[in-house]
């Protein structure tokens, strides 16, 4: 009986982290209606910070964690004015396939420069034992983190200026500029925010599991999945979706074949996004 | 239909298609040319979704791997022939299509873009898992399979053949729904839905139709491509790189036109493969795709065909 619930805070621990990525993703979506399909990348590129900041500069790994906050938010910013802003307001498909153009020129870049081999950052920190069972330190402490994050999120976006005129911006475009507020730099930075977001729970998950170029992959399917769950367009949603993710997996993993997991969570993400399509946790729209 | 030159400039152009490689006796060129077919076929249904009723269907590839699957079960475990079991394969999909559709397409835009990522990992997934089907290893072909055609090397070039067929069938198809009633509901749809709603357009209807008829000639054209491969398995049969890709040569082309998709498929295979063979470019094939797609998306959203018609308006009467 322990085991499962060993097995279930474990998934909680790393739903968190999901979750954190899923804040980024819909973050996006609900200031300017793009959803960003280079998700996947910028958290690939999170998790080789982690290792320049390990290997090239020998620096204790959780150094990594805000540098890629600013240098994500700096890289997402010129993102934002590369690929995003000439679709913005224009059909889904244009923004869709302009931030999957990003994804490709990203991972094609990562992938001439580190190969496709998979990477490896041990991080040391205690781990906590209890009744036999062990839980790693890393793990409490990335969960840690992305709370802390998702928590400076929630204050900067609901206690500062800049965070009312984000929310201004995400509600009404035209009226926010008729107020005054500089809609292009607030959407530019609202996706600075979001690609900060992602990046940083890329840096996150390297210190939990080992990754590769192509890990985006598996981990932007994922915040998909946790965004149905949590609603998309609503940051506090996703921290649950990706908690709520994080508990299907702990609860299932003791059940049935590892090979089945991906199943349950696709099958439950189409389900979720046709019975639910403002989400599980949808009490409103941030 | 067949009054306006456009349907015939298809069939002779398919016919020339066909025939250059079998009169040169040209092998590479013959397995070139299979693979712009193939994608021209994926682009071309998937324009029926994405041109005409403007949903972005991201997990297109899921048709042609299932209908390659069906194929080769029916062929290694039942031994049918071939061209049937490729034929079963594409009515079970369009079948499954359409009931699925039903339930998906309640989604609108980006939701619906989402949703159509999720079916295709799921069936993949499933794929993995199910033992029948070989599971993560997938389906081989014994060469005995290939007697019926008389022999492999025969049988190679009749798979090249047949899909000549199907990529000028599915440019026909769009060509004739594009210019019937059905059609002119699509692009209502894709224009605007509420108002085709109102204004009499079927709209649950035609759009789980149009998702069945994109499944059909990708599924069947999925048959005969594994079979001529002689293997299948999950990862490639049901990759999303690819399934994108098709979209990117969608857009190339210019999404909405006839044969748009097709010269955008065509363009894109035989850069795709000078990339890949030149020294120095062939790890920046992404990149450059990417910043090629990025180029058009935001600067030329028409594509080539669109580019074309207006540089030329009077390209618009026999190039559609």
């Amino acid at each position: 009986m322990f085991g499962i619930l060993a097995s279930v805070i474990d998934g909680i621990l790393v739903g968190a982290v999901y979750g954190l990525a899923a804040m980024g993703l819909t973050l996006i979506w609900g200031v300017m209606n793009v959803i960003n399909l280079a998700h996947g990348a910028i958290i690939v590129l999170g998790m080789f910070l982690l290792y320049l900041v390990v290997y090239s500069l020998g620096l204790h790994p959780y150094v990594a964690v805000p540098t890629t906050i600013v240098f994500g938010f700096l890289f997402g910013i010129v993102l934002y004015w590369v690929g995003v802003h000439r679709v913005i307001g224009r059909p889904e498909l244009m923004s869709l396939l302009s931030t999957f153009a990003l994804n490709m020129v990203l991972i094609g870049l990562g992938t001439a420069i580190w190969s496709t081999s998979p990477y490896n950052v041990p991080v040391d920190m205690p781990s906590v034992s209890w009744r036999g069972y062990t839980f790693t330190g890393t793990h409490i402490t990335a969960a840690i983190m992305a709370v802390v994050i998702a928590g400076l999120l929630y204050l900067l976006l609901y206690h500062t200026r800049v965070g009312k005129a984000v929310r201004a911006v995400a509600n009404n475009r035209e009226a926010a500029e008729l107020t005054g507020i500089p809609t292009r730099q607030m959407l530019s930075m609202a996706f600075g925010l979001g690609v900060a977001l992602a990046g940083v729970s890329g840096t996150l998950i390297a210190t939990l599991f080992p990754f590769t170029v192509l890990s985006g992959e598996t981990y932007q399917l994922n915040s998909f999945v946790v965004t149905v769950l949590g609603g998309l367009g609503n940051p506090a949603g996703a921290l649950m979706g990706g908690v709520a993710l994080g508990l299907i997996e702990g609860l299932a993993t003791p059940f049935m074949p590892v090979s089945w997991i991906p199943i349950v969570e696709f099958g439950l993400f189409v389900f979720c996004l046709i019975a639910f399509p403002r989400g599980i946790f949808a009490f409103s729209k941030a | 239909m067949w009054r306006r030159p456009f349907p015939w400039l298809i069939v002779g152009a398919a016919l020339l298609y066909a025939l250059f490689p079998y009169f040169t006796d040209d092998v590479g060129l013959r397995e070139s040319l299979l693979l712009a077919a193939i994608y021209i076929i994926l682009a071309s249904n998937l324009n029926l979704m994405i041109g005409y009723a403007g949903y972005v269907n991201f997990g297109n590839i899921v048709f042609f791997g299932l209908g390659g699957y069906i194929c080769l079960y029916l062929v290694t475990g039942w031994h049918w022939n071939v061209i049937l079991a490729a034929l079963a394969g594409g009515v079970a999909v369009s079948a499954v299509a359409l009931l699925f559709g039903l339930g998906i397409l309640r989604l609108r835009g980006a939701f619906f873009a989402l949703a159509t990522i999720g079916v295709n990992q799921a069936v993949q997934q499933l794929v993995v898992n199910f033992e029948p089907w070989g599971g993560a290893t997938g389906i081989y072909l014994s060469l005995d399979s290939y007697g019926p055609l008389g022999g492999p090397m025969q049988a190679l070039w009749v798979m090249y053949l047949l899909i000549v067929v199907l990529t000028a069938a599915s440019l026909l198809a769009s060509y004739a729904i594009k210019n019937s009633k059905f059609g002119l509901g699509l692009i209502a749809i894709g224009q605007n839905e509420d108002a085709a709603a109102i204004l009499g357009v079927p709209t649950a209807r035609y759009k789980a139709l149009v998702y069945s008829a994109s499944a059909f000639l990708p599924a069947v054209a999925g048959g005969l491509y594994f079979f001529k491969s002689g293997i299948i398995e999950p990862t490639s049969a049901f990759s999303l790189q690819t399934s994108i890709e098709a979209i990117v040569m969608l857009m190339l082309g210019g999404s909405g036109t006839i044969i748009g998709p097709a010269f955008g498929a065509f363009l894109y295979e035989e850069l795709r493969g000078f990339l890949l063979t030149t020294e120095y470019l062939s790890h920046f094939q992404l990149v450059i795709a990417g910043a090629l797609l990025l180029v058009i998306v935001q600067f030329a959203p028409g594509g080539l065909l669109g580019w074309l018609h207006r540089q030329w308006p009077r390209s618009r009467r026999w190039l559609e």
